[in-house]
């Protein structure tokens, strides 16, 4: 099986080198500059140019974009696909020596099918069973490059932190649904022990940053000893990794809020913060972003005060809100869900993209390099043939760093070919079955 | 200010929801479905049901007058798929009532258990959802999500429900609308997937030991053996019962069955992949009995066989993943257009209960991946109507059919449009819910 799908994939790479091009005649959605009619010039991987009428270099390659609409590429500020295996270490309540960079997975197919639903960059995060979970950070779909290919270059990294039902289920193994046995209960089980989790990690973190501090300040004698969980810590501390928070009701936004307080250090994003149009007020006064679901609700008993309003109403009272997706399918229209807030909260159409564009851009602290169109910025663009907050619109090309990576005419064009190559493997390997059994085929390894 | 709005326009619906009361929408552009549009007419509802249509209407004595001038009227929306009334918050055992214990539970009636009070009713009710399939176990898990059970065949009888009402009884428009069949399947339980895909099934002799393919097969004919066998026994017991054969003894199992030998009532099958539906198909065939197809996936290795048969589909979510790694990232998409291209009549349902406000933009998604706009209506309002037995008095604006109608500001597909109004049986109901109410609630907090 896994033959067959690295062949096919194959026929989808994009050209590895980025050309000039001019995606011409498009309404053009900067989000930080309005709407216009016009063209963009994409040069070295940047956008070089944005106008009515643009200057077309000779050896521009043009996109004729009439009656299509043009926006960032869509950033998911909170993903689990290109994680190969489990993205939970929750055999502990604070795991935050463990990173999701050591388990890209740059084959995954969901970074295809993401790209295809025009995400161009995606926050990659731990998993929400305990307290403190691992260290994060964001990629670009840069499909056909290798692990390392498709890191954001330069962004913040960040760890994931826990709050509510899931961390604390671990601590209630009977409390489980009937016939998934018992396991060993693991502290905490209840959100007074998730914050105490929460407060005790920090106190030794403080500790061990000070132990450091003072060495590094005439670094003699014997360092002290590196201590991996709580090194992440102290970035957290020193304000070079952001804590992007699980959470869900506003009692534990509350909570967390103030124990950063506490400590001193800043919650970059609260993620998910279904109640979080309930203390809207504290959450802006902290800084904190949100980064939300636009309707999803009463999956579980934290999520039952969820409201569609949720984006708009934090919005309103001055928190940066972005629309995610912690969802391989869901992430594949994040642009619909943001037209959510539109419907629901009456957002405009700029407020709206932005929840999937600038906004995340913003809480991921890369809005200097994406997350609008503007001269200078990544070329990473998404076409449209409809407007492109409607259900009924559909993704045309997308660019990352002025390289196409998905076109949707070559993507149907090249089923055939596909499907041919396809049943070529199938075919050869019937044959081989009928052949009866011979050596094992050795397989790959590494 | 909307919250005053608000407030005013819940005590007029409220005043308004008297049984049997006259209304006249006017000056609307009428969407019968069944028929061409109708612009700039009145609809008249008069004892529940649509009395008149027309250009020329006297508003009879006493009507309460809702003018519709630049809106448009619709028939409610139904959704074929849900646990509506059954499930609260899915993942908490205490407040969901589907998934009973035992293999054979055609007894069982959802529409008893069908909590009018529900919060979803409210929240469904705003987006034009009217009516619903409400299924004992939806999902096909069988045995209950909570485990507890053995592989479960028959779940129990889908009722149709209104989305309002005070009691069951109310809101009941047919109690056994369908019986629910999770049909055998191979490896997995019907659900997405599984661990022996078509493809491996197709180069099958040699990969069998690998992929436990000779187990798999022989449970499934086991299976399906049992299956057959209920359905004999529920035959011959309909004989005995002709015959009021002496010793004749009452079984509350088989007595449900009889409406389905009779041809009466369908049955619901859960069946995902072609080769199951296959199965399915000629199982229908043997026992004699009129089947619909829920949740098919290979629709187009299985659509001409269907449509040769005359058996509907309902579709579960449009925006869904593929199936198979190697399968078009837009497979699910496409896979309603493949089956009108087939001939195949549908309908499509949500499968969760926090999906159901979403139904109209799961068909949006469907029209963007090719299936023409009208087809995308009809599956949500008359061929539902049809496939559920009510085709006469549901699914379009006609005379002489129930009041179920919404008033949008524009194609109630389109995620941007609002409901304005919603009439069930008649009945205005309040566009208020839980969340719209916390979303006041929070707003105006200082």
């Amino acid at each position: 099986m896994k033959k067959i799908l690295f062949v096919v994939s194959v026929a989808v790479l994009p050209a590895a080198f980025a050309e000039t091009y001019v995606l011409q005649n498009a309404t053009i959605m900067t989000v930080a500059k309005g709407t216009l009619k016009g063209s963009i010039v994409v040069r070295d991987g940047k956008i070089a140019e944005v106008g009515e009428k643009v200057m077309v270099p000779a050896d521009a390659k043009i996109i004729d974009a009439s009656n299509q609409y043009i926006i960032p590429g869509i950033i998911d500020c909170h993903s689990h696909i290109a994680a190969d295996g489990g993205i939970n270490e929750g055999s502990v309540s604070v795991s935050s020596m463990v990173d999701i960079k050591d388990v890209i997975n740059p084959e995954d197919i969901a970074i295809y099918r993401a790209l295809a639903g025009g995400v161009t960059t995606a926050n990659i995060l731990h998993g929400s069973a305990n307290s403190i979970g691992g260290k994060t950070l964001p990629l670009k779909m840069r499909w056909g490059k290798d692990a390392p290919g498709m890191i954001f270059e330069g962004a913040t990294p960040g760890i994931k932190f826990a709050l509510g039902e899931n961390p604390k289920r671990a601590g209630n193994p009977t409390g489980r649904a009937i016939n998934a046995g018992a396991q060993p209960a693991r502290y905490p089980a209840t959100r007074m022990g998730v914050e105490d989790v929460i407060r005790e990690a920090f106190v030794e973190a403080k500790a061990y940053k000070a132990e450091w501090d003072a060495w590094e300040a005439n670094k003699t004698g014997i360092p002290p000893r590196k201590d991996l969980k709580l090194e992440a810590l102290k970035e957290v501390l020193e304000g070079r990794r952001y804590v992007h928070a699980h959470c869900y009701r506003a009692d534990e936004i509350l909570m967390l809020l103030r124990v950063a307080d506490e400590f001193g250090f800043k919650i970059r994003t609260l993620q998910h913060v279904l109640e979080g149009y309930k203390v809207a007020k504290e959450i802006a006064a902290h800084g904190a972003g949100a980064s939300t679901f636009s309707d999803w609700w009463s999956y579980k008993m934290e999520a039952f005060d969820a409201i569609p309003y949720n984006a708009t109403i934090m919005m309103r009272k001055g928190v940066v809100v972005s629309i995610n997706s912690d969802d391989a399918e869901q992430m594949r229209h994040l642009n619909i869900e943001a037209g959510k807030a539109m419907k629901y909260g009456g957002a405009t159409e700029t407020e709206a993209l932005a929840m999937v564009t600038l906004n995340p851009a913003k809480q991921l602290g890369i809005d200097n390099r994406v997350g609008s169109i503007e001269v200078g910025k990544d070329a990473d663009l998404v076409i449209y043939d409809k407007f492109p907050l409607s259900d009924y619109a559909k993704v045309q090309k997308v660019l990352i760093d002025g390289t196409i990576y998905f076109d949707r005419d070559n993507e149907v064009t090249g089923r055939p070919l596909k499907q041919a190559e396809k049943q070529k493997l199938i075919d050869k390997e019937k044959q081989n079955q009928q052949r009866g059994p011979q050596t094992p085929p050795t397989r790959r390894q590494g | 200010m909307r919250p005053i709005l608000k407030l005013i326009a819940g005590v007029v619906a409220c005043g308004a929801a008297l049984a049997g009361e006259t209304i006249v929408i006017r000056n609307a552009d009428v969407y019968p479905v069944t028929a061409p549009v109708m612009k700039g007419v009145a609809v008249v509802i008069q004892d529940g049901k649509i009395a008149e249509i027309g250009a020329k209407v006297v508003p009879p004595k006493g009507a309460r007058i809702v003018d519709a001038k630049g809106l448009r009227v619709y028939p409610g929306l139904i959704d074929s798929g849900t646990e509506l009334g059954l499930s609260e918050v899915s993942s908490t055992r205490e407040t969901v009532d589907t998934g009973e214990l035992g293999e054979f539970m055609p007894q069982l009636r959802a529409l008893s258990a069908v909590n009018p009070e529900s919060e979803h009713f409210g929240v469904v009710r705003v987006n034009g959802i009217t009516s619903a399939m409400a299924f004992p176990s939806s999902g096909g898990g069988g045995g209950g999500r909570f485990g507890g059970g053995d592989r479960q065949f028959i779940s129990g009888q889908a009722a149709l429900i209104h989305t309002d009402g005070w009691t069951w009884e109310d809101m009941a428009i047919e109690r056994t609308a369908a019986v629910h069949l999770i049909f055998p399947s191979l490896g997995g339980r019907g659900g997405r997937g599984g661990p022996v895909p078509d493809s491996v099934l197709e180069i099958a002799p040699g990969t069998a030991a690998a992929t436990g393919f000779s187990a798999a097969k022989r449970q499934y004919d086991q299976q399906l053996a049992k299956v057959n066998e209920f359905f004999d026994q529920a035959r011959q017991y309909q004989k005995e019962r002709a015959a009021n054969a002496p010793g004749f003894k009452r079984d509350l199992k088989l007595d449900a069955m009889i409406p389905v030998l009779e041809g009466k009532v369908p049955v619901a099958v859960s069946a995902s992949r072609a080769s199951v539906i296959r199965d399915a198909i000629a199982f229908a065939d043997k026992q004699h009995i009129r089947i619909v197809i829920l949740q098919p996936h290979d629709i187009s290795k299985i659509a001409a066989e269907l449509k040769a048969k005359n058996i509907p589909v309902v579709f579960g979510r449009v925006l869904a993943l593929p199936d198979q790694e190697d399968d078009s990232y837009d497979s699910a998409f496409t896979a309603p257009a493949e089956a009108y291209k087939a001939g195949v009549k549908f309908a499509f349902g949500t499968f969760s209960n926090e999906f159901v406000r979403n139904l109209p933009y799961q068909a949006a998604t469907a029209v963007a991946f090719g299936l023409p706009y009208e087809e995308a209506l009809k599956a949500i309002t008359i061929n539902p109507a049809q496939i559920w037995g009510h085709g006469n008095d549901l699914g379009s604006v006609e005379n002489g059919k129930l009041a179920d109608l919404l008033v949008t500001d524009g194609d109630p597909l389109e995620i941007q449009t609002q409901v304005k109004h919603v009439f069930i049986k008649g009945k205005e109901v309040p566009l208020v819910n839980k969340q719209t109410r916390l979303e006041e609630k929070y707003m105006s907090r200082q």
